[in-house]
């Protein structure tokens, strides 16, 4: 039976939580409101984060183009998920919200330019 | 004599923009924005991550993302920009005077100037942090700017002093791009970033962060090669609990300044709590015609709040209201409050920063007895700016100063 311990996020009260129990069993304390609860049981089950990093772009006025997951993806994908963002390359023009990676190591979730960047 | 035009502001960030956008929504004829750098968005083109924009968009926005969105509204709207160019100087008048490749030295005349300079960095130097002068110390914007514009590793093993969010958010992104960080220290009890950086950036990495601690000073002669951290107490260095790091880089993130020279070198009354200019709850500094938003004022937290504030300062420096301006003043548990000046006649933002961390706590503004506004909060920290909405007071409502107290909450 695991146990985590959390900071929760949703306000600066910054709550210490403490998630106990496994498969739709668990035991939350620590949360001083009813939305630290849910906080901490996505926390537990499924946490996700929205990947943001920069690809090598040519023929643009900087070497750079920072791009973003389109939502949150499971949070053991980020590092694999930089690491294969970081093998690839773009050629100028970019549009903002252009498509770099349909679906982000199999999770659904597209990759997109985050920044328009025009040739030059 | 220069071109004449309504409304001129001074930087394309995010106060700038707001700032020039509102001005065109308010009916200025003739907007411009002055802009040193070759692009508009000020820092957010170097903050790819998101963040931005959920109060002003309904949207969790990366910083290039909402700089575009922003640049897009100004374009719409109208707003002219002139980039590469460098402001020298506010005038009565007011007068700007400017400089670019294209024109040289000219000069624009405006019935409203609006300042947007936002802020800089404090220095190594600035955090007493001694030592040696090896390549390597970089402020955390300089080391965000070469890792996500030029695409550089700044260093393979770095300190990060001071946990601003821009210094977590860098600890992240060094991790992510290959590089060691050894630890943030921060010299307060208490983390300076918001607590979702804390999270986000170092606990789902396993980053240490050594709280009461900060960074004595520098080794190496070419390179950085460790530096020494101490504990801290009540602000001075334990003796004997001093440490050498190894490490290739230091990153600097010991907070922002108002970049002000304009302001003071124009003459504006400024505020030493805030380190910007005094200003009214329509953003007017004591300068005739000249308004100030955004990180020139004080340092934000979140764009989203530079924005709405700088909309503010935008919409009156092309329709100006009239009405008298009371003082509003900090009191107990309150740094700073913004504006210090508040109108009356119109709904007023006020901003403020608390001085330590307290929980359970109310927020009330008051003149006299009479309570104009309160807010109840679980917890405050000094990193996190509050905000609190005040309905229009009449001037005759008003009969003194008004004060913003931060007290225990009352059990009832």
């Amino acid at each position: 039976m695991g146990c985590t311990e959390l900071t929760c996020i949703l306000c600066p009260q910054g709550c210490q939580l403490t998630v106990a129990g496994r498969d739709g069993e668990w035991t939350i304390a620590g949360n001083a409101c009813a939305r630290g609860e849910g906080y901490a049981l996505s926390e537990a089950t499924d946490p996700r984060r929205v990947v943001t990093a920069t690809i090598a772009v040519t023929g643009a006025v900087i070497p750079r183009l920072p791009v973003r997951t389109a939502g949150a993806v499971p949070k053991g994908c980020v590092l694999p998920l930089v690491r294969e963002l970081h093998r690839l390359t773009r050629s100028a023009p970019v549009r903002l919200g252009e498509i770099i990676l349909p679906d982000a190591l199999g999770t659904g979730v597209a990759v997109v330019a985050s920044r328009s960047l025009p040739a030059g | 004599m220069g071109p004449e035009v309504d409304v001129a502001v001074v930087g394309g960030g995010p106060a700038g923009l707001a700032a020039a956008v509102a001005a065109k929504e308010a009916g200025a004829a003739s907007v411009v924005i002055l802009e040193r750098e070759e692009c508009l968005g000020g820092i957010l083109p170097q903050c790819i991550h998101t963040g931005f924009g959920l109060a002003r968009f309904g949207e969790d926005l990366t910083g290039p993302e909402y700089a575009e969105r922003y640049a897009g509204l100004a374009a719409e709207a109208g707003v002219e920009v002139l980039l590469g160019t460098t402001v020298l100087g506010l005038a009565p008048g007011p007068v700007l005077r400017a400089v670019n490749p294209s024109v040289g030295l000219f000069k624009v005349h405006a019935r409203g100037v609006v300042l947007a300079m936002g802020c800089r960095e404090r220095t190594r130097v600035q955090a007493g942090i001694g030592g040696t002068r090896p390549a390597g110390v970089f402020t955390a914007g300089v080391a965000q700017r070469y890792l996500n514009i030029e695409g550089c590793l700044p260093g393979q093993s770095a300190v990060i002093v001071g946990s601003g969010d821009v210094g977590l958010l860098l600890a992240r992104r060094l991790t992510l791009c290959g590089a060691r960080v050894a630890g943030v220290y921060e010299q307060l009890p208490y983390a300076s970033g918001l607590m979702r950086n804390v999270v986000q950036c170092l606990h789902d990495f396993g980053i240490p962060l050594h709280l009461s601690h900060t960074v004595l000073e520098v080794h190496g002669r070419g390179r950085v090669e460790a530096v020494t951290v101490a504990q801290v107490t009540e602000g001075r260095p334990v003796p004997g609990s001093e440490t050498v790091v190894p490490c290739d880089s230091l990153v600097v993130s010991v907070g922002l300044i108002p970049e002000n020279e304009l302001t003071r070198s124009a003459g504006a009354l400024m505020d030493t709590a805030t380190g910007g200019p005094v200003v009214d709850s329509r953003y007017r500094t004591t300068l005739p015609g000249v308004y100030a938003c955004g990180n020139v004022v004080h340092v934000h937290d979140l764009v989203d709040h530079v924005s709405a504030a700088a909309a503010v300062a935008g919409a009156d420096a092309a329709r100006p209201a009239a009405g008298p301006a009371v003082p509003i003043v900090a009191g107990d548990n309150v740094r700073y409050v913004v504006p210090q000046r508040l109108v009356t006649g119109t709904p007023v933002r006020v901003y403020c920063r608390v001085v330590r961390p307290q929980r359970d706590v109310e927020l009330a503004v008051c003149c006299g007895s009479r309570v104009i506004g309160r807010r109840r909060e679980a917890a405050v920290r000094p990193p996190e700016l509050l905000c609190l909405d005040l309905p229009a007071q009449s001037p005759d409502e008003l009969t003194g100063p008004v004060v913003v107290n931060c007290h225990p909450r009352e059990v009832a």
